[in-house]
């Protein structure tokens, strides 16, 4: 409304449409400020990601330069989290390990959408011979330890962090096949579906624009919650020296580093595997919450 | 019952075909000539050939698949290119030493989890009910090999009440196994407590909401028999399904687990095969691995299957 003068009625009317999606946005954050463990969680992935961006403004000395007067010092003003075996500023490392930790978890969880839900669409939409060989396969697929193979899958790749990623990504497929066929499989028999079927839509009508904004709630709660088990599994593979190579700064590379100075320099194993925790348990608090306000019914 | 015990037996052999295409084709997807691994960077021209011969490779690659199938099923799994031993020989030694590991994590984890889960699910919206959620919460953020790390830091560099890491058989001094095995038992348990946790907790709330435990309660009996006679033996049969299916994480945690407490199991093994290219061993490994977690799981079904007959029933007219 405009502040000087009485309302046009143009504007009165134009009002509610205009206020809707603000007062729906309202809403939802009063819902969410009704949990403030995930508020918080939310708050600390963001902070992440800014880390992660800002990375080289943020980490202001330079995470690969040795120094060999600097070696295993323990927190001082100058390097906050001390210095690890080969005189790397531990700060600047946990920093710029935010950004491959954040692009392992995210991107591994993006391929695993990529290639699960339109695989899922389709096992659930057509159901039959094509459903009963997607869900064979995934079945198969889901038999192998993520882990084991993860590190199979690294072996046949080559260690390096985008394979790793690509690695994870691929362990978390079958969980989004899996998901999207169940999710489609329900939603497939809903009144609307049928509508737009009764209508003339094409499958891949009905596919795009009718089944997959309904079940796309539940796939990013899901993307949410399995983040952090992509970011743990980047570490456990840079940590077994199957994932990021040194001297990248990766916090599971660090954290393999820190083992064998334990008892000379305990600092160098306690920042890397405290910016893990963090980061997942903010994602998972993040998810929680994420879940409870976009399905208030599963709750 | 015997329809739905033969459908999830087919379905367990169908998935373990599959299984074994993948490892094959995995194996096969190596960048490289599998000779040359097998015979070093330094082998002539003959001595390839010779090895090719004598492995088959120069074979259609069904034929070499039916060929490895078929010995897979006799059990013979090839042998090692480092130590020439018989993969399934080096698995058999190793894999109790595993066994024993995750063995003690599952009782670590069913210790802590069921009494807790239950507990939180009784005493629900209180203070006890969030300090179990968030210590479920904390067990499932928690990378378990920094816990390992913290652990040993604590209790080992500082404390001096465990040692650090390595492995005695529990023949040879069944102390001093027990001693080094807390640790890594805890390890590999916390994840499966904090998962178990939140999966008892959760069931337990369903069940306490049925019908059948308000006409308990109403017919005057005690919260305790009620608790204990009716709502833990149903509250707890969704506990067992979760646990068969964290069975894969479990063999995947060992994997962390056994390389930070220099434990000589199966997990190191793995690791160990991957670093050396030991390419035969890793195929082995791997397969063994999945086809177990399929085995266990088509266990667990059946298992459930007895304990909850509405399962049965469904399993019977044929729906998923």
């Amino acid at each position: 409304m405009s502040p000087d003068g009485p309302a046009s009625a143009a504007e009165v009317f134009a009002e509610p449409v205009t206020a809707s999606p603000s007062t729906g946005l309202r809403r939802g954050w009063r819902r969410a400020l009704r949990r403030p463990p995930a508020v918080a969680g939310a708050v600390v992935v963001l902070v992440f990601s800014a880390l992660a961006i800002g990375a080289p403004w943020i980490a202001i000395a330079e995470p690969l330069k040795t120094d060999w007067s600097l070696i295993r010092k323990p927190p001082t003003w100058a390097h906050p989290f001390g210095t690890d075996d080969l005189g790397r500023d531990s700060f600047s490392r946990v920093v710029w390990g935010t950004r491959i930790s954040m692009q392992a978890g995210v991107f591994a969880i993006l391929l695993a959408i990529a290639i699960g839900v339109p695989i899922g669409l389709v096992a659930g939409y057509y159901r039959g011979a094509v459903d009963q060989v997607i869900m064979r396969l995934t079945d198969a697929w889901l038999s192998f330890p993520f882990l084991i193979l993860a590190i199979g899958l690294v072996t046949i790749l080559g260690p390096s962090l985008t394979n790793a990623t690509v690695a994870i990504g691929l362990g978390a497929t079958p969980t989004y096949i899996r998901l999207t066929r169940g999710l489609v499989l329900s939603t497939k028999e809903e009144d609307f579906v049928q509508g737009a079927r009764a209508l003339g839509a094409g499958d891949l009508r009905v596919m795009g624009r009718h089944i997959l904004p309904n079940i796309w709630s539940a796939l990013v709660v899901q993307a949410t919650v399995s983040i952090p088990g992509a970011i743990i599994a980047e570490a456990i593979l840079s940590f077994l020296g199957l994932g990021v190579q040194p001297p990248s700064p990766s916090w599971g590379t660090m954290l393999n580093a820190a083992q064998q100075f334990l008892e000379t320099a305990p600092w160098m194993a306690w920042w890397p595997g405290l910016a893990i925790f963090c980061l997942a348990l903010s994602f998972n608090l993040a998810g929680d919450g994420l879940r409870d306000l976009l399905d208030p019914r599963d709750y | 019952m015997l329809d739905f015990l033969v459908r999830r037996v087919i379905i367990s052999i169908v998935t373990l075909v599959v299984i074994s295409l993948i490892v094959f084709t995995g194996v096969r997807l190596i960048p490289g000539d599998p000779a040359r691994v097998m015979a070093g960077t330094d082998a002539d021209p003959a001595g390839l050939e010779e090895i090719r011969q004598k492995y088959g490779l120069n074979d259609p690659i069904v034929v070499q698949y039916l060929r490895w199938v078929g010995l897979a099923v006799r059990g013979d799994l090839g042998e090692s290119i480092r130590t020439r031993e018989s993969v399934v020989w080096t698995v058999a030694r190793k894999l109790p030493i595993t066994m024993e590991l995750a063995g003690f994590a599952v009782l670590v984890a069913l210790a802590i989890a069921i009494p807790a889960g239950v507990f939180s699910a009784v005493r629900r919206n209180t203070v006890w009910d969030l300090l179990v959620n968030a210590v479920s919460l904390c067990g499932i953020s928690i990378p378990s090999f920094w816990l390992g790390i913290m652990l040993i830091l604590l209790l080992a560099v500082r404390l001096h009440w465990l040692p650090a890491s390595g492995f005695v058989p529990f023949w040879q001094h069944p102390l001093s196994n027990l001693e080094r095995m807390v640790m890594p038992a805890f390890v590999l348990g916390a994840g499966l407590t904090a998962v178990l946790m939140r999966q008892t907790r959760n069931s337990m709330i369903e069940v306490m909401s049925a019908d059948y435990i308000r006409t308990a309660y109403s017919k005057g009996l005690a919260g305790r028999v009620v608790l204990f006679r009716h709502a833990i033996r149903n509250g707890l049969i969704p506990v067992v399904t979760i646990l068969g299916l964290q069975m894969g994480a479990l063999m995947g945690g060992a994997v962390v687990t056994e390389q930070i407490f220099v434990v000589p199991g199966f997990g190191r093994l793995i690791v160990e095969a991957v670093f050396t290219r030991d390419y035969p061993l890793v195929q082995g490994v791997v397969l063994i691995t999945a086809s177990s977690y399929v085995l266990i799981n088509l266990l667990v079904d059946v298992s459930y299957s007895l304990l909850n007959p509405r399962i049965r029933i469904r399993g019977a007219t044929g729906e998923p």
